[in-house]
């Protein structure tokens, strides 16, 4: 009884637009598939599509890399240094999108200060904005709570003495880490790889502002087609056909990941 | 040395156990002393237990054993090496904990199969050894249940299996039997007999619980805030405690305080009014007080009897029929307690009936009182 305001809410606010859009992509300018046949016979939206994938692929890396030894490290802590580490997660929470990543324009920058730095150590500067690195950059930075924490929730139920356990037994440490520890934090890992890569298919605003031409991403075009050439038909599409696309991967993981424990037993 | 308790083991093999050396070992965090000084020989094949209140330094020195723990100070051997600086990984010494420490991810036969995965048994050697140490604990049909799947119990049997599956020559418990019920825990306590029994392997088994360390241990080695009060077997313990500690922690125990004169080779004891007194006197002075048993005190009715043997007036405080006998609490005339057993046969007697506690003074256990005993304990 008391869901039923959240269930409401999710059908009007999900359920409808979503089916206006296949249904928009199905009927404009007129009944038919002449929407996706158009997406599909266009080279450039395939790239882009691709595209898409590759980044938020990236960025899904880039997070769960960053993010392991960060949560860990929270796990591992006492408690007010653990405060002040979810203190750095949350703050960025607070700030708005726009402007983290307009601060990422003028790190990133060419005379930003990453490439001071590394000019002044003599390194040279490196191209990062406008280019898919900054973009994967600035759109980890972004996402980064999402993996630490369902990370972090996951690594404080492992019990650490697991591992000295794993250590009487003959393990030494990193056979016991890779063993012990990592089987068990990786439903973390893949509840956060999940929520970042879906997240990051649909980021707009960081790869519109730190990206260039050859690193647009599909909700670009979902913008360009929708507002302003008003191809509402062709925009529906390309958002059911990355609807889709995402539908069809998660499926692919769900089984190597509702396998996890079965697998380490195999091993 | 009891008689018998050299019989231990397989008749006839060789142990393959490892005998243990600790020789002052001292551990402290900041200037709190965990461990002081602790010094222990443990022969190859023994049962070892370490019992003590907790906070008295048989865990830490469990740890420093097994490796995760760094003594501060002392010497340590294990069959002979030195272990001293050797990580946990490399000591071959089998643990069982009392939070069972199963992996969660692994099946009872994956969990049981790690260390020899570890040790590169593989193939059918691997299976014929998991299968044997299972049958040990006679949990060789659960082999594919995964650990969330079993009782508690179940879960020490199978951790129990992967502590001996690799053949380690030492096995240290940590309460491994803590978290369970107590019947359970008595049954546990016959098959870690056992297990032991058909081993050979030296065995140091952690527990603050008298009663389990009296059933399991060949020996036993009283610790007390970060001490060893005494090393013997239980009977040596029972019998002949060495301080009022140790009297006091193994078995019931009558202790009876007050002004004490000696003269000769007597001490007598002033309690409320009423002399009690024995041949025998503290080799190194401190007060003394003196520690009976339950059994070697005789209830009369108040003036009835007596022969000669010392006693104290008192009034029954509590009556506890146990069926093989009864085991009355009396409220001594200076308000101590005494705890007499008596055998079906004797008379009787009822909650507030005035009494007599008689005894002889041969069987007086004369210790220096320690004030820090009773603190410790409760």
């Amino acid at each position: 009884m008391l869901a039923l305001p959240a269930l409401v809410l999710l059908l009007a606010v999900i359920g409808y637009p979503l089916l206006t859009i296949i249904l928009r992509s199905l009927s404009e300018p007129e009944w038919g598939l002449q929407n996706y046949i158009w997406f599909f016979s266009m080279p450039i939206n395939l790239t882009v599509l691709q595209r898409t994938f590759v980044i938020s692929t990236w960025v899904t890396l880039v997070c769960v890399v960053s993010a392991y030894p960060y949560a860990y490290l929270m796990t591992a802590v006492g408690p007010r240094v653990r405060l002040v580490l979810m203190l750095c997660v949350l703050i960025p929470f607070w700030v708005s999108g726009v402007v983290r990543t307009l601060s990422w324009v003028i790190l990133l920058q060419d005379s930003g200060v990453i490439n001071s730095i590394l000019r002044s150590l003599g390194l040279g500067g490196v191209r990062l904005i406008r280019t898919q690195t900054g973009v994967v950059i600035g759109m980890a930075q972004v996402l980064l709570p999402f993996m630490i924490l369902p990370l972090y929730s996951v690594m404080k139920g492992i019990d650490l003495r697991l591992m000295r356990a794993a250590q009487s037994l003959g393990a030494r440490p990193s056979r016991a880490f890779f063993t012990i520890y990592l089987p068990l934090s990786l439903p973390g890992v893949y509840a956060g790889a999940i929520i970042v890569f879906i997240l990051a298919l649909g980021f707009y605003i960081t790869p519109a502002l730190l990206g260039g031409p050859r690193s647009t991403m599909l909700s670009t075009l979902v913008q360009t087609q929708v507002l302003s050439l008003l191809q509402w038909g062709r925009g529906g599409a390309m958002g059911v056909v990355l609807l889709v696309t995402t539908f069809v991967l998660l499926a692919l993981a769900a089984p190597v990941m509702r396998s996890r424990y079965r697998e380490a037993e195999r091993r | 040395m009891n008689p018998g308790q050299e019989s231990r083991g397989n008749p006839g093999q060789e142990s393959r156990g490892a005998a243990i050396d600790l020789k002052s070992i001292s551990k402290a965090y900041g200037s709190f002393k965990a461990l002081d000084g602790v010094s222990l020989h443990i022969k190859a094949g023994e049962f070892m237990t370490l019992l003590g209140p907790s906070g008295s330094g048989k865990t830490t020195t469990l740890n420093v054993v097994a490796g995760f723990t760094e003594a501060s100070s002392g010497a340590l051997e294990v069959g002979g090496k030195s272990v001293v600086g050797v990580p946990a990984h490399k000591r071959n010494i089998g643990v069982v904990f009392q939070h069972y420490a199963l992996f969660p991810h692994m099946t009872v036969s994956r969990n049981v199969a790690y260390p020899l995965a570890l040790r590169g048994v593989a193939g059918a050697e691997r299976e014929r050894r998991v299968g044997q140490a299972l049958d040990m604990v006679k949990m060789a049909d659960f082999g594919h249940r995964f650990p969330s799947e079993l009782s508690g119990g179940q879960q020490q049997r199978v951790a129990l299996a992967r502590a001996i599956v690799f053949d380690p020559p030492l096995l240290l418990m940590d309460e491994p039997l803590g978290a369970l019920d107590k019947k359970l825990r008595e049954w546990l306590q016959l098959e870690i007999k056992r297990i032991h029994r058909e081993l050979g392997t030296t065995f140091v088994y952690v527990t603050h619980d008298q009663e389990e360390a009296l059933v399991l241990s060949d020996r036993i080695a009283v610790f007390n805030r970060g001490r060893i009060e005494q090393i013997g077997t239980g009977r040596e313990l029972y019998d002949e405690p060495a301080t009022l500690f140790v009297g006091k922690f193994i078995g019931d125990s009558t202790v009876l305080r007050g002004a004490a004169a000696t003269s000769g080779g007597e001490t007598a004891i002033d309690i409320a009014g009423q002399k009690v007194a024995t041949v025998k006197r503290l080799a190194n002075g401190g007060r003394p007080v003196m520690l009976l048993r339950p059994e070697k005190l005789a209830l009369a009715r108040r003036g009835v009897g007596g022969d000669g043997r010392n006693r104290l007036t008192g009034r029954i405080g509590e009556a506890i029929y146990l069926g093989s006998g009864s085991k009355y609490e009396v409220d001594l005339a200076d308000g101590s307690k005494a705890i007499v057993r008596s055998t079906l046969e004797a008379d009787s007697f009822a909650i507030g009936d005035e009494v007599d506690v008689l005894f002889a003074g041969a069987d007086v256990k004369l210790l220096a009182d320690d004030d820090k005993a009773d603190l410790t304990l409760t």
